[in-house]
């Protein structure tokens, strides 16, 4: 006999679908079927299954190998590494839970460590835009409901977000928006011909790197001052026609992805996007939203605003938080040779940061927590393999849009395996005792 | 005026945050008490005299300090922070936020700096030998506030976002500029004697650029507006004038629009 859990939430990527149903050995120990989520989503919950899969922390020995060790010895040394540290940097946090990601700020405060997360490499400097001027947003569901122009703006949700399209952005029906995708214009801004572009009612081509000017012309163009005859690639014509459009909306949304946060201009894009959104708050009701891609990456960001004040790269050495990407952002900070220890929780810089930075992993005590085999497991001093967040444990997330949402357990973790939080709360009562915290 | 010279001798591991070295800090003080000023590194206090020789003793005050820093500095953050008067001299290359909310005084710094120099600088003369990084005379993180007086001269390049959100006094930059020059600029002057990238002058509300070598790309929002015979920096020539940004928000004066102005020599 096997049993079927409904409403499941997808641990991958910022949409979080609620609608996912699994189906489970009647032992609760396996997990056999996935319906409703997209591919990545269910290479995501079958992954959890496979046979090979590391269920001890193991020590990297100097001749290459690995040596297994208990939870115990691995949180031993994760706590000295970072109670000796000047300047420890915890990293990741975008694919684990608000509880540990709460636990392991505990953890940083006590050591004065710098903590940071993905946003590092892809909304961060949404992040700077966003304290510079601010965030006119909305909720998915008022999208679903509402939005008659929907632009995406350097992201490909029909590869990265597959089921966005479907669930909020383009074809639902909603209350205001009866005719599906028929009651949407859908304009796509991105240098390449994307599946996602290939759907749009316009694609702008925009030059690479260039998608700040194309910006600041749709500003000019809607206070219907002089524009030069080309911007970006795109003719004025077409500019001042796509002001139009967006301008006669009723509600409009822009979604925005790494193509315009980690290109040429970066923050000062999404500074530039968040303008044109105001502006045309003028003429109509306009909003504009990070497409967000770890699934609590927004989490992750709302547990340091909620408890240090700023989303990402904070920098506690001095006993108070401070923030200021360049100086305090991971990146930097490795690339500089500002840290003495490292420690990687739920994400994988191996894979993503410049190797000028991966190259420090090297030079430094390195911990990392993750339930896969990554390039960050396989470089570091330490690997510590915990259960599977959103799969074998619950917990809180946050969606794209802000929204809270309570993930759901669907099996057991392999036998004696802990969770972050569990595996984090060992670190931090050893830090504490290392430290004299009460 | 009185000399204190402070020499590395000791340097860091990792980097050492010195915003205890300024006039205004050192003021008043014998070498040995400026040995125990406090500097950090990561998350330990130390002092100055655990990584610094220091010789001579400072002024009665500020103005009345000067202060010689020599050996590597490279690793070390913060050097002139809040100084408002007296004299500050790096013989070589320093790290970030070089002269960081000075409001007077001179600072002079030999070889290069990092990124941050000038931040939210409100008098004073900030001057880089070599090359500045990026951010120079901006806004710290998140304030709106950049450099809004005082002056700053770099004989080499600057890097990206140099005078953002600057609000007042005056920018030279002999060399190149990387990306963003004065973006959300609502005064102040910025002077490019070498080239320009593109995105120059984006979102400028108000304040005036001039560039004597080339643009790459123009930002639209940057309307031709003729043509001028100007002095600039003792330079004379023509300029062509452009005014903007058109698509940003602008203050009005008499019934007249206000906009930045952006002068491209011919
Ligand atoms: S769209 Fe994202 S959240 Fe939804 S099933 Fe796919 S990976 Fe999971």
């Amino acid at each position: 006999m096997t049993k079927t859990i409904t409403d499941v939430i997808c641990p991958f990527c910022g949409t979080l679908c609620d609608d996912v149903e699994v189906v489970v050995s009647d032992d609760g120990k396996q997990l056999l079927e996935v319906y409703n989520a997209c591919v990545i989503g269910t290479e995501k919950f079958l992954h959890s299954q496979s046979k090979d899969r590391v269920t001890r922390p193991r020590m990297h020995q100097p001749d290459g190998t690995w040596k297994e060790i208990s939870y115990d010895e691995a949180a031993e040394y994760s706590a000295q590494m970072l109670a000796k540290a000047k300047k420890p940097l915890m990293f990741g946090w975008s694919s684990t839970n608000c509880e540990a990601q709460s636990v392991g700020n505990e953890i940083a405060e006590i050591t004065r460590a710098c903590c940071d997360n993905t946003a590092a490499t892809c909304h961060g400097t949404s992040l700077i835009a966003i304290q510079d001027i601010g965030l006119p947003s909305c909720t998915l569901g008022e999208i679903k409901n509402r939005a008659d122009r929907v632009i995406f703006w350097g992201c490909n949700p029909a590869h990265a977000h597959p089921r966005h399209m479907s669930r909020y952005s383009i074809f639902p029906r909603g209350f205001f928006t009866s005719k599906g995708q028929m009651s949407r214009k859908m304009i796509v801004v991105d240098p390449r011909v994307t599946d996602t572009a290939k759907m749009a009612d316009v694609h702008l081509q925009v030059e690479q790197g260039m998608d700040y000017e194309l910006l600041d012309a749709l500003r000019v163009a809607f206070k219907g001052e002089w524009l030069p005859d080309v911007v970006a690639g795109i003719p004025k014509e077409k500019i001042r026609e796509v002001a139009d459009m967006m301008k006669s909306g009723r509600f409009g949304i822009i979604f925005f992805g790494m193509g315009v946060t980690q290109s040429l201009g970066k923050n000062h894009n999404i500074d530039a996007a968040i303008a044109v959104t105001k502006d045309l708050n003028e003429y109509t009701k306009f909003s504009i939203m990070p497409m967000r891609g770890h699934y609590n990456v927004t989490g992750s960001g709302e547990v340091f605003g909620w408890q240090f004040g700023f989303p990402y790269a904070v920098d506690l050495t001095r006993g108070f938080a401070r923030y200021n990407p360049g100086d305090t952002s991971t990146i930097d900070l490795l690339v500089r040779g500002e840290v003495d220890a490292m420690f990687t929780i739920g994400s994988d810089p191996g894979a993503h940061f410049p190797i000028s930075a991966v190259k420090q992993f090297a030079h430094i005590p390195s911990v990392c927590v993750d339930p896969h085999l990554t390039p960050t497991t396989g470089v570091s001093k330490l690997h510590v393999p915990v259960a599977f967040n959103g799969v074998e444990v619950g917990g809180n997330c946050y969606r794209m849009d802000n929204v809270p949402i309570d993930c759901r357990k669907v099996v057991e973790p392999p036998e004696g395996m802990l969770t972050d939080e569990q595996f984090l709360i060992k670190v931090r009562d050893r830090v504490r005792q290392l430290k004299g915290v009460a | 005026m009185e000399t204190v010279t402070i020499t590395m001798k000791n340097p860091p591991a990792l980097y050492l945050e010195a915003d205890n070295v300024s006039p205004d800090a050192f003021a008043g003080k014998t070498a040995a008490q400026i040995g125990d000023l406090h500097v950090y590194e990561g998350n330990v206090t130390s002092t100055l005299g655990k990584y610094f020789e220091i010789s001579g003793n400072a002024g009665a005050t500020a103005a009345d300090t000067k202060i010689v820093v020599k050996g590597d500095v490279k690793k070390v953050k913060y050097l002139g922070f809040k100084m408002s008067a007296g004299e500050l001299v790096v013989e070589g290359s320093t790290d970030q936020y070089a002269g960081g909310w000075m409001t007077g005084g001179k600072m002079l710094v030999k070889g290069n700096v990092e990124a941050f120099a000038g931040t939210a600088m409100k008098g004073g003369e900030l001057t880089i030998e070599g090359n500045a990084g990026n951010y120079l005379g901006a806004a710290y993180r998140g304030d709106w506030r950049g450099m809004t007086g005082g002056k700053i001269l770099v004989k080499g390049n600057a890097g990206s976002d140099i005078g953002m959100y600057m609000l007042g006094g005056e920018m030279i930059i002999n060399g190149n500029v990387d990306v963003h020059v004065c973006t959300h600029a609502e005064g102040g002057k910025v002077i490019i004697k070498g080239n320009a990238k593109t995105k120059i002058g984006g979102q400028m509300v108000d304040g005036t650029i001039f560039v004597f070598g080339t643009i790459d790309v123009m930002m639209p929002g940057f309307k031709p507006a003729g043509e001028v015979d100007m002095e600039v920096d003792g330079i004379k020539g023509k300029f062509a004038h452009y005014i903007g940004d058109t698509g940003e928000r602008h203050k009005k004066k008499k019934g007249q629009i206000i906009y930045g102005n952006l002068y491209k020599k011919i």
